[in-house]
């Protein structure tokens, strides 16, 4: 018993004590690989988690902490992140941090030396090496076996041909060297001396030099013609004296520029403007016609006089348990204009074949469709159950008094759903605000507008046209991507403010 | 229902069966038309709603199998549907076991135990719900690169990095959760307590095994979730191989390879499954919540 309450009592302080090692070294190795502000963020966490854990008076937060702390490093720390990036330039062309970026230039070199050695390269097994003459002295060299580089840069040592051991067969071609000369770039060969060298030409390895030195007040100095090169703040650039940007950029904090691109650069304004009223149209009109459809369905289905209710419920329920990637691409695949069979029937019918992707008005109409499809359902038993809970007698006194079904539902049915119905539209109404998933799998936001040059499309909900900035088409611009997702964060929070107004906050489980 | 049957009923009544059986068309026949499509031979609309011929190329496309080329030689098909619905089924599994794990222990101290910030904390969390995820694509995509840079396992294009990501939406799930416990007398813990047993071993040994069914629930939804998580799955995964179910079968329709019957066949293999676990879980939702929101 002694020995088992003792092996309890070191147990404790000896996880403990293994924990913080763990910790300790684990943010040393993120902080040596150049990720200060996630070495902070382990330390933070480990540090909590050893006080949490041993501390008496945090019982209750033992079981919190892990949940309460996934929450808050992976739904509010990218919230509050993402506000802070649209106050930066961050984006393709300023992808890197500052330090790195200057990394980058100090790293980068040129043929300084006029000596320049002959190029070979040998297939070798499956695997290739490297002979280099210098046609002046007679030297030859040869590298040892090397994969040849992908995206990582690749160094090979050469020794001297005579003790490498390798009798050259026949070298790649021409045309195998021009295949791989993206990739021999980034093969770097050693000399025996030490000397690095670089390729300069197909045929030919030539020693490198750096190309910037650094200056001890921060300035790069070009070795080769003598530029300086200053890192200008304000542009996320290093910058010649005459003003021109040097890549690869870096991150800067632009301010407020991003948020003045959206409102007042007429190339951002314009569309955002369309994008925006487009948005609320859309979720606006989603809301309403999957309602009312949703509430008809529920008062049919609620009619007694009705038979196979059950049958029509279960039919009609089917598009909300279908997952949304694949009912979506199904109607984008009926949709299509030319091998679609909406237009197939439609040309049967009526001899018609409407573009639905390629018209504006029509692609809107079809996302509407679509969505209606998706959407009723959820609408349909929610007020089916809403509707349950209206007292019978209710619709008998009506009858007496010799009331129609549509008396009956205009004046007790809708009155008494209203009520707990209407938080429930303002989340759906939030929803479809952001419904991205079927915005860009049915129509991706195109056709796009003609008139304008930044990516955006008639039918771009604002969240699909952050997705567009920040991730497609050509220039990823991630700064201004963030500072619009921010404009939406606010509008959600507006949203959500008018919903708790609606509602208590603690219904909201019974969703 | 004691209403008065007037004249005006039995039209009425036909009509209501006139509409609900148009409107229910409506709703299958998206699912008719991609069963005749994954039956019919090439990817082109033959000007015939139901096949003349039945082919299975496409189903076979689908199972991976080899499927005859232009030239008439067995070709692989190129796109991995079954791999991708077994990525989307690994992340949906880990993600959804540890969101599982996070939430139940949560909810509970949320349900049972006092402590300072209780209120603001699960204010919090109903908050957090109600922002999606999606506004904060770019943060994520940063916050993964530089993950990345220090544990590559957790980097870009890794399905460890998704499961990652997924595991802290877990708002909804501790007030699900939550409200079961609380329809569970806590009278039966305190008297686990009062024989001896610790706080923790209340929770593991006595509520938790009564709280099963909501768990279950839970898990399916956090499943479905996972499953049918778009966004952040399309920007972390970029490899062919790598790819969920949900960022792949958007690779079948692009305007220069449209594979519509290829589709049809694949979008029936794996949605069939999904859409069974849905239905499963909305059901068990419905009684669950039914009976756990009842104490709010």
């Amino acid at each position: 018993m002694t020995s088992k309450t003792d092996l309890k009592r070191f147990l404790g302080p000896a996880l403990l004590g293994a924990f913080v090692v763990g910790a300790l070294y684990l943010v040393t190795v993120v902080h040596a690989v150049g990720e200060p502000l996630l070495a902070v963020t382990i330390l933070v966490i480990a540090a909590l988690a050893a006080w949490l854990y041993t501390s008496r008076r945090t019982y209750a937060y033992r079981y919190l902490y892990p949940a309460i702390g996934a929450a808050l490093i992976f739904v509010v720390f990218p919230m509050v992140y993402t506000m802070a990036i649209g106050f930066t330039n961050y984006g393709s062309r300023n992808l890197l941090d500052f330090p790195r970026a200057t990394q980058y230039l100090l790293d980068q070199t040129y043929a300084g030396d006029a000596s320049t050695y002959q190029f070979q390269v040998f297939p070798d097994g499956g695997r290739y090496r490297a002979r280099l003459e210098d046609q002046e002295k007679g030297d030859a060299f040869v590298s040892a076996p090397f994969d040849m580089p992908g995206e990582a840069p690749v160094e090979a040592r050469m020794a001297p041909q005579a003790e490498a051991g390798f009798t050259p067969g026949d070298p790649l071609d021409l045309a195998d060297v021009i295949a791989h000369e993206d990739n021999l770039k980034k093969l770097t060969l050693v000399l025996p001396a030490g000397t690095r060298l670089g390729m300069t030409g197909l045929s030919e390895y030539a020693a490198m030099k750096p190309l910037y030195r650094k200056n001890p007040d921060g300035t790069l100095v070009n070795n080769q013609d003598g530029t300086v090169l200053k890192a200008n703040f304000r542009t996320g650039f290093y910058e010649t004296g005459a003003g021109d940007q040097v890549q690869p950029g870096f991150q800067a904090h632009i301010g407020w520029k991003n948020y003045a691109r959206i409102f007042t650069d007429e190339k951002f304004s314009g569309p955002f403007l369309k994008i925006f009223v487009w948005t609320v149209l859309f979720a606006g009109l989603s809301v309403f016609l999957t309602c009312s459809l949703g509430m008809v369905l529920a008062v049919l289905l609620n009619w007694e006089a009705l038979r196979f209710r059950s049958v029509y419920r279960l039919l009609l329920f089917l598009p909300y348990a279908v997952p949304g990637f694949i009912s979506i691409l199904v109607w984008k695949g009926l949709f299509n204009s030319n091998t679609g069979e909406i237009n197939l029937i439609l040309n049967g019918l009526f001899g018609i074949k409407p573009g639905w992707f390629s018209d504006p008005t029509l692609a809107k109409i079809m996302i509407l469709i679509v969505n209606t499809w998706l959407g009723f359902p959820y609408m349909m038993v929610v007020s089916m159950g809403l509707i349950k809970a209206i007292p019978t007698d209710l619709y008998e006194a009506s009858a007496v008094a010799g009331a129609g079904p549509l008396t009956n539902f205009f004046k007790i049915t809708l009155p008494l759903i209203r009520r707990p119905l209407t938080p429930l539209l303002i989340s759906s109404f939030a929803f479809n605000f952001n419904n991205f998933v079927l915005i860009f799998l049915l129509t991706g936001g195109r056709p796009d507008f003609t008139d304008i040059t930044v990516p955006a499309g008639t039918t771009d909900i604002l969240i699909s046209y952050v997705y567009r900035l920040a991730f497609q088409d050509s220039g990823q611009q991630f700064g201004l991507g963030a500072a619009i997702s921010t404009v939406i964060f606010l509008l959600v929070a507006v949203l959500t403010v008018i919903q708790i107004r609606f509602t208590k906050i603690t219904e909201d489980e019974k969703r | 229902m004691a209403i008065v049957v007037n004249k005006s009923q039995r039209w009425r009544v036909w009509a209501a069966h006139l509409f609900l059986l148009c409107l229910c068309a409506a709703v299958i026949f998206p699912f008719l038309m991609v069963i005749s499509i994954s039956l019919r031979p090439g990817n082109y609309a033959t000007g015939r709603i139901i096949p003349t011929t039945i082919s299975l190329e496409h189903w076979r496309f689908a199972l991976g199998l080899p499927v005859p080329g232009p030239d008439g030689v067995p070709v692989k098909p190129d796109l991995p549907v079954l791999q991708w619905l077994w990525n989307s089924i690994k992340v949906a599994l880990v993600s959804a076991c540890v969101g599982l794990f996070l939430s139940t222990t949560a909810a509970y101290a949320f349900a049972r135990l006092k402590f300072a910030g209780k209120k603001a904390a699960l204010m919090g969390l109903m908050l957090m719900q109600m922002f999606p995820t999606i506004l904060t694509l770019v943060a994520i995509h940063s916050i993964f690169t530089r993950i990345g840079n220090a544990f590559p396992v957790f980097g870009m294009d890794s399905l460890w990095s998704l499961v990652l990501a997924y595991s802290g939406g877990i708002a909804l799930h501790i007030w699900t959760i939550k409200g079961f416990y609380e329809t569970i007398p806590a009278e039966i813990e305190e008297a686990a307590t009062v024989d001896g047993a610790t706080p923790w071993q209340a929770f593991w040994r006595v509520l938790l095994p009564m709280a099963l069914p909501i768990l279950m629930v839970v898990f399916l939804l956090a499943f479905i979730g996972a499953i049918i998580e778009y966004p952040v799955a399309s920007i972390l995964l970029h490899s062919q191989k790598n790819l969920t179910l949900a960022v792949g079968a958007n690779s079948f329709l692009y305007p220069q390879k449209y594979m519509w019957g290829d589709f049809a066949a694949a979008a029936i293999l794996s949605g069939l499954p999904i859409t069974l676990v849905f239905m499963l879980a909305q059901k068990g939702l419905i009684a669950g919540l039914t009976s756990g929101g009842t104490k709010g």
